[in-house]
């Protein structure tokens, strides 16, 4: 293992294996891009101090009244220059120290993390429990050529958070984890990494192409553009061509048409009135810090969503957004637990759609949005690719058509209905409350002015639940729910006839039992049946890399 | 799918009675908890019966019109509550099928939850002043969704032990991923 072969053309020379099963520090830039910004506060705050000193050395003239004046007329100034130079000495030093205590370490079964000067910090997850990898890059540390590397695993802020490594690093480091955490073996994942690494010196597709040829001349600078210039979408372990693309005026009519906006143009129609009507000082009160917001917040969306791409990989689906902090995250096939596909009311006549997940280990985060979110805005045919690499299970013919019937029927479609008598519950959706199963899923349709369908693969179903209220009672209703790991899929039918209802518990209960029986989708490269995610329905995926075929062949890919 | 070393008082998943929709099911297969979490129940609605006239007493000193009423009505609902509960005592039940536990409770509002073995995170055992004294505890079975929401309530502190433990060894021998 140790003589694992250096990354031709992508990582420096010398450089060591980062998943040897060593222990390794993290990207030496680590202290200025963690806490950079209050470095650099000091250092600013210093310097705008000290700016008038030196305009008056440089050039004599006025001095006004600031804390350095006072120390200068009474003879301290040496004093004050020493305080800040051993504060920023001693901050530079536990920086510093905290980096050298820094270390990470990748072994065959677990990721280990040990941190902290004072109070140690050593914190250990095992690879078959990854719930998904991902890379960020915020633009202060791409300036850097620094990345983020986060390996989630279920529990509330269960992560291993590398911050920050060298790009090229974090990118190999992702593969090697996604490689044994899938439980190929250790000498395949060694040949695949070659194989990888041997791909990305030789095939650099598409837009790449260009950047990657001149990126092989030396010099940092060139380095660094050649890495912000990259396709957000590793092309060495992805297909190159991302199944989705969005184009920016769709997503600016996603945000244009949103609820966000409805709200905003209630409000600034509130305030309008108001201010018409004699309180003119609300106008400016309210309307300046709102703008300015709303405009912050459309923004912040706007180029978060962009450059959005969605592929699947050998180890899962990665998805890739952002403009300038960039991020990207690997979800192992078998870690999505529910499915959702939305469409606001506004968003009907274009007929675009958005796919949120639930995911373990994402609730309660403040990135949850973004990293439930697989699909911000995209049409029914956008849809189709991206549930056929979320759960390859629906890719057949035949579910193609329930999923299209979950989508846009308004009754009927090989779902079951709701009877007529359940409208106290759904007055407008009645006809279209219902669900249908698949081998492996349940659908569960509902709305009638916001659509949804949410899907649950049977081997993700956590417990099932059948409620029934007095009013239920009285109309011979039933709730049913679908439990699975918190989430903004919402996944319950909230009436349906009592017989049907208690007939769906009892078989979905079962087939949530088989599902989970036979799911192997925690090493989803050691058994032959593992659930690898399918291409097929992804016309513009390429085939992949004949160099990659350590990995077993796919199984799915057979036309239902 | 009947698995011979499961548990005797277990069936072979099929439908839990014939019985009428909206009816709880009547089956003799459910596992009854304790007749004593009676004395838990009637103790807690006693509790619950009194606050509610607690409330009451306020407005009654302020002499306002609905006092009285008020206290009427809590007195009633009370009333009602401690009546229905061996009643509601009763209608909570679980069966250990052979791959999943099915858990039931409720009257009014009555629910039914079932969940797969291999789903378990871990089980807790709780036991109030009460059912302490009363010699009972109450079991949790906690999944990866916080929604699950298991728990039997009223087990003999030594059913509940024993029923941890089968628990326990039935979700190693299923043991399945999240």
């Amino acid at each position: 293992m140790s003589g694992a072969p250096e990354v031709a053309g992508a990582g420096k020379a010398g450089r060591p294996d980062l998943a040897d099963g060593e222990w390794h520090r993290l990207h030496p830039a680590t202290p200025l891009l963690r806490g950079g910004i209050a470095l650099i506060a000091v250092l600013g705050f210093a310097l705008a101090n000290f700016r008038e000193r030196a305009v008056e050395l440089l050039f004599g003239g006025p001095v006004p009244d600031d804390p350095f004046q006072t120390a200068y007329e009474r003879g301290h100034l040496g004093w004050v220059g020493l305080a800040l130079v051993v504060g920023l000495l001693v901050g530079i030093a536990g920086f510093y120290a905290s980096w050298r205590m820094h270390t990470f370490r990748v072994g065959d079964d677990v990721v280990e993390v040990r941190s902290g000067i004072l109070f140690r910090t050593h914190r250990r997850a095992r690879l078959d429990r990854i719930q998904g990898v991902s890379i960020a890059r915020p633009l202060f540390a791409r300036i850097f050529g620094a990345a983020k590397l986060d390996i989630s695993v279920a529990g509330q802020d269960a992560k291993v958070q590398l911050s920050y490594l060298g790009s090229t690093d974090a990118d190999r480091l992702r593969r090697e984890v996604l490689l044994l955490a899938s439980g190929v073996q250790q000498s395949e994942a060694d040949r695949t990494t070659v194989a990888a690494a041997a791909d990305l010196s030789a095939t650099a597709p598409g837009s790449a192409a260009a950047v990657a040829a001149t990126g092989q001349a030396d010099g940092i600078v060139h380095q660094r553009v050649r890495e912000l210039l990259a396709p957000e979408l590793d092309p060495s372990a992805a297909p190159p061509e991302s199944v989705v693309r969005i184009p920016p005026g769709r997503l600016i009519g996603s945000l244009v048409l949103s609820g966000f906006t409805v709200a905003l143009l209630v409000v600034g129609a509130i305030v309008v009135v108001a201010s018409v009507t004699g309180r003119q000082e609300l106008l400016v009160i309210i309307l300046v810090p709102g703008v300015l917001a709303a405009g912050g917040y459309y923004f912040n969306r706007f180029t978060k969503s962009l450059r959005y791409s969605i592929a699947g990989t050998s180890d899962g689906v990665r998805i890739g957004y952002g403009l300038l902090s960039t991020s990207n995250d690997t979800l192992p096939p078998g870690r999505i637990h529910a499915v959702e596909v939305s469409q606001p009311l506004l968003w009907r006549p274009a007929g675009w759609w958005m796919i949120r997940i639930n995911r373990a280990g994402a609730a309660g985060e403040a990135s949850s949005q973004t990293s439930t979110t697989m699909l911000p805005v995209g049409t029914v045919d956008d849809v189709r690719r991206v549930l056929g690499l979320l759960l390859p299970g629906l890719a057949g013919e035949q579910t193609r058509e329930l999923v299209l019937a979950g989508l846009v029927a308004r009754k009927g479609g090989g779902f079951s209905a709701a009877p007529r008598r359940s409208w106290p519950y759904q007055p407008l959706s009645w006809r279209r409350t219902g669900s249908a199963i698949t081998a492996d899923a349940v659908l569960l349709r509902s709305g009638f002015v916001w659509r949804h369908l949410s899907i649950v693969p049977f081997a993700r179903v956590q417990s099932l639940r059948l409620t029934r209220g007095p009013l239920h009672r009285a109309l011979r209703l039933s709730e049913l729910t679908v439990h699975t790991v918190a989430g903004p899929v919402r996944s319950n039918l909230p009436a349906l006839d009592a017989e049907a209802a208690d007939e769906s518990f009892e078989a979905w209960a079962r087939a949530a039992v088989r599902a989970a029986a036979a799911d192997t989708a925690h090493r989803w490269a050691a058994h032959p049946q593992a659930t690898a995610p399918d291409v097929q329905l992804a016309q513009t995926v390429a085939p992949e890399a004949p160099h990659a075929d350590p990995i077993p062949p796919r199984p799915g890919g057979d036309p239902a | 799918m009947s698995d011979p070393e499961v548990p005797p008082h277990t069936d072979d998943g099929q439908r839990v009675s014939p019985e009428r929709p909206g009816v709880p099911p009547q089956a003799d297969d459910w596992q009854r908890v304790s007749p004593k979490y009676v004395g838990v129940e009637i103790v807690s609605a006693a509790i619950g019966a009194l606050v509610l006239c607690g409330i009451t007493v306020p407005f009654i000193v302020l002499g306002t019109w609905f006092g009285w009423p008020a206290l009427g009505l809590a007195v009633v609902i009370g009333v009602l509550n401690l009546a229905f509960a061996p009643r509601r005592v009763r209608s909570i039940g679980y069966r250990l099928r052979a791959d999943d536990l099915v858990f039931r409770r409720g009257i009014m509002f009555h629910r039914r939850v079932s969940v797969p073995y291999g789903r378990m995170q871990l089980i807790d055992i709780n036991r109030g002043p009460v059912a302490r004294a009363l010699g009972l505890a109450e079991l949790k079975f906690v999944t990866a969704a916080a929604a699950t929401g298991v728990s039997i309530p009223g087990l003999v502190e030594s059913d509940a032990d024993a029923l941890r433990d089968r628990l326990v060894s039935l979700a190693e021998s299923r043991r399945i991923g999240l």
